[in-house]
C-alpha cells in the first residue's frame, strides 16, 4: 500500500542530532501519510522524543465499557477479558450453583492478554447464579456470579 | 528467492519483519484479526488478509485459517514471528504441505525443541548440563516429581516459552491449585495443557546465546542477559551478559553452538541457560526456535540484521557469516514498555493510546507498533514497544537508558516505563550482573 517505510532508527537519530545542535526546539513534519514530531522532552536529564501519527490508522472504537450498577451480591470482573468457568476446556467448573464459597475461593478466571487471572469470591456465601456464560468477553466490573 | 512473504503475527514484530523484507525487495502480506485491521503493521504491509475475529484462537492461532490465507495470497514463504504459531510443528508441517517455505528450523527441530522435555534430552545427548526435574503427565506424577525435586520448584509448559504457563510452587499444599492455573495458561497460550517440573534456582541469572545455523554450520552472536523478570516475563535484556568472566561467557557460547551443531540447526535460534550468579556454573533450559523479542540488543552490538539472516537461510542460502566475522561492539540494553498497571500489581491494561512520545536520538532504537490513536486490544500480550539503547560501554548505555526513560511519554494506558526508570536508577543494576530475584529488592 506504500512504496517505502519512512525513516529508520538511524535516520531518526541523525535528525535528532541536527535539532540538538540547533537553536530549535522541535521539528514538526506532516506528509500525506504521516506526521512526525521530534522535540526536546521536558526535564533537565531528558533527551529528544519522536511522536508519530499515521493517516488511515484510525482504529475501530473499542467496545464501550458497560456501566454496571454496583451489585453487592455479585462477584465482579476484576479486569476486562474473557471469563471462564473452568481452568481448561472440558475440566469441571471451579464452582457451581449451590456451592459454598469463602472469600478466597477461586470462582473463575479472566483471561486478559494471555494471562489467567483468578477471580476470588471476595466474601463467604453460596453460589446463587452464574450470571455470565462460560468463555464470554466481560468488561471490568461486570457482575459474573451472584452469591446468596 | 522469496518473493511474497506472509507474516503470521502482529504488533511490533510484524512491523519489524515488514521493515527488513521491504529492504530486501520482498512483498509482504500480513494476516490480521479484525481487532488489528487498522493497526500500524496492517497499514505498512503491502497487502493484508483478514484471518478472523479478535481472539487469537480464531485468528492468529487458527492453522486452518492462516495456511489457506497464505496459499490464496500466493505467498512463497511465511515468517511466524515469535509466540503464536512460531514454534508449532503442526503449523510448519501444514505450511510445508502447501508448498510454502517456513522461516524457521526444520519440522523435526520444532518437534524436538517445541517439546521442552525432548529438548532436555537432546541437550543431554549434546553433553550440556540440565536442572533436576522432568516429565509429570498426571497430577499424581506431578506430586511424585515434586517430592523428588523438592520445593520451591517451577511448573513449566511442555509446549511453552515466553513464561506462559510457568508458575513457581513453594509448598506441596499449593501444588494442585497452581497446577490448574499453569495448565490453563499453557492451554490458552499453546493449545497444549501439559506441564513439567524443574528445580527452582533462587540466585540464578538468565543468560542466553543467539544462534544462527544453516543446517550444516552454526555460529553464535554472543550472549544476552535477561535476568530481570516479573512473572517469568523478561523486562530488561542486555548484550553481552555483564559482570561475567570472559571464559564463563565463552563456555556458555560454545555449549550453545555444540547443541546447534548436534541437531543441525537451521535459522535463528536462542539457547537459554540458567547461570549460577556466584560461580557461573550453567544449566541448559531450552532452545527457542524462533526470533526472540530481545533480538535487537544482539543486532545493536553485532550489526547483523537477524531477520535478514532468517530470510536468507529460509531461501536456502548457506550462512555467509563466519564466527570470526562476528565482532561485537559496545553494550546494548532493551526495556519492554508494556501496557500494565503498576498500581494493580502490573495487571495488563488494554485501551486506547492518546499520546505516544517515544525517545529519539543517538544510539536509540524504538521497535513499536503504537502511535497516537493506537488501540491495545484485550486479546493479545501487553507489549507496546521496545526501547533499545546502544553505547560503547555499559556505563554509557545505562546513562543513555536513563535519559531516554526520562523523556518517554505514553498516555492513555498505564505502562511499565516508570518501573524501568526505577530499575535504571538502582545501584545494583548500575553494577550489573543481577540475578532473577532483582525485582523483589527494588526500591518503590
Amino acid at each position: 500500500m506504500n512504496e517505502d517505510l519512512p525513516l529508520n532508527a538511524e535516520d531518526i537519530a541523525e535528525i535528532a542530532a541536527i535539532i540538538e545542535a540547533s537553536p530549535y526546539r522541535e521539528l514538526d513534519l506532516s506528509t500525506r501519510r504521516f506526521r512526525l514530531r521530534l522535540a526536546r522532552a521536558d526535564g533537565a536529564d531528558a533527551g529528544m522524543t519522536q511522536e508519530w501519527q499515521w493517516a488511515g490508522s484510525a482504529p475501530e472504537a473499542a467496545p464501550a465499557e458497560a456501566e454496571h450498577a454496583a451489585d453487592p451480591d455479585a462477584v465482579a470482573a476484576p479486569l476486562p477479558g474473557t471469563f471462564y468457568h473452568a481452568p481448561q476446556p472440558g475440566a469441571p467448573p471451579f464452582v457451581a450453583v449451590g456451592d459454598t464459597v469463602g472469600p478466597d475461593t477461586v470462582v473463575g478466571i479472566v483471561e486478559t492478554m494471555k494471562l489467567m487471572n483468578p477471580v476470588h469470591a471476595g466474601r463467604a456465601g453460596t453460589v446463587a447464579e452464574m450470571i455470565v456464560p462460560n468463555a464470554t468477553m466481560v468488561a471490568k466490573g461486570q457482575p459474573l456470579i451472584r452469591l446468596a | 528467492m522469496i518473493r511474497r512473504l506472509f507474516i503470521a503475527n502482529r504488533g511490533e514484530i510484524a512491523l519489524r519483519v515488514i521493515r527488513t523484507a521491504r529492504a530486501m525487495g520482498i512483498t509482504t502480506v500480513l494476516g490480521v484479526s479484525s481487532a488489528d485491521a487498522a493497526s500500524l503493521p496492517a497499514l505498512m504491509a503491502d497487502e493484508t488478509v483478514l484471518l478472523g475475529p479478535g481472539p487469537s484462537s480464531q485468528s492468529y492461532l487458527a492453522i486452518d485459517k492462516v495456511v489457506p490465507a497464505m496459499v490464496d495470497a500466493n505467498c512463497d514463504a511465511v515468517h511466524p514471528g515469535y509466540g503464536f504459531l512460531s514454534e508449532n510443528a503442526a503449523f510448519a508441517r501444514a505450511v510445508a504441505e502447501a508448498g510454502i517455505r517456513f522461516v524457521g528450523p526444520d519440522i523435526k527441530t520444532l518437534e524436538g525443541m517445541g517439546d521442552k522435555l525432548a529438548a532436555r534430552a537432546l541437550a543431554l545427548e549434546a553433553g550440556l548440563p540440565v536442572l533436576p526435574g522432568g516429565e509429570a503427565a498426571t497430577p499424581e506424577a506431578v506430586h511424585a516429581r515434586a517430592a523428588e525435586i523438592g520445593y520451591p520448584l517451577l511448573l513449566k509448559a511442555v509446549a511453552g516459552g515466553g513464561g506462559k504457563g510457568m508458575r513457581r510452587v513453594d509448598r506441596a499444599e499449593d501444588l494442585d491449585t497452581v497446577l490448574d492455573m499453569a495448565q490453563a495458561e499453557a492451554q490458552a497460550a499453546f493449545g497444549n495443557a501439559a506441564v513439567y517440573a524443574e528445580r527452582f534456582v533462587a540466585k540464578g541469572r538468565h543468560v542466553e546465546v543467539q544462534l544462527l545455523g544453516d543446517g550444516t554450520h552454526a555460529i553464535h552472536l554472543g550472549t544476552r542477559d535477561c535476568s530481570i523478570q516479573r512473572r517469568f516475563q523478561k523486562l530488561v535484556e542486555e548484550a553481552p551478559a555483564p559482570a561475567m568472566p570472559e571464559e564463563a561467557r565463552a563456555g556458555i557460547e560454545n555449549a550453545a553452538v555444540r547443541l546447534a551443531q548436534h541437531i543441525g540447526y537451521r535459522g535463528a535460534g536462542t539457547a537459554e541457560f540458567l547461570v549460577d550468579a556466584t560461580d557461573f556454573s550453567f544449566y541448559f533450559l531450552e532452545l527457542n526456535a524462533r526470533i526472540q523479542v530481545e533480538h535487537p540488543v544482539t543486532e545493536a552490538i553485532t550489526g547483523v540484521d537477524l531477520v535478514e539472516q532468517q530470510l536468507l537461510v529460509a531461501a536456502g542460502k548457506p550462512l555467509t557469516l563466519t564466527q570470526a566475522m562476528v565482532r561485537p561492539f559496545g553494550h546494548a540494553i532493551e526495556v519492554r514498555i508494556n501496557a500494565e498497571d503498576p498500581e494493580a500489581d502490573f495487571r495488563p491494561a488494554p485501551g486506547r493510546i492518546t499520546r505516544a512520545a517515544w525517545p529519539a536520538g543517538q544510539g536509540i532504537r524504538v521497535d513499536t507498533h503504537i502511535a497516537a490513536g493506537g488501540e491495545v486490544p484485550p486479546f493479545y500480550d501487553s507489549l507496546l514497544g521496545k526501547l533499545i539503547v546502544h553505547a560503547p560501554s555499559r556505563e554509557e548505555a545505562v546513562a543513555r537508558l536513563k535519559a531516554a526513560l526520562a523523556s518517554i511519554r505514553i498516555e492513555g494506558v498505564p505502562t511499565t516505563a516508570g518501573l524501568h526508570a526505577r530499575i535504571a536508577a538502582d545501584p545494583r543494576f548500575a553494577a550489573g550482573g543481577v540475578d532473577t530475584g532483582f525485582l523483589t529488592g527494588l526500591a518503590q
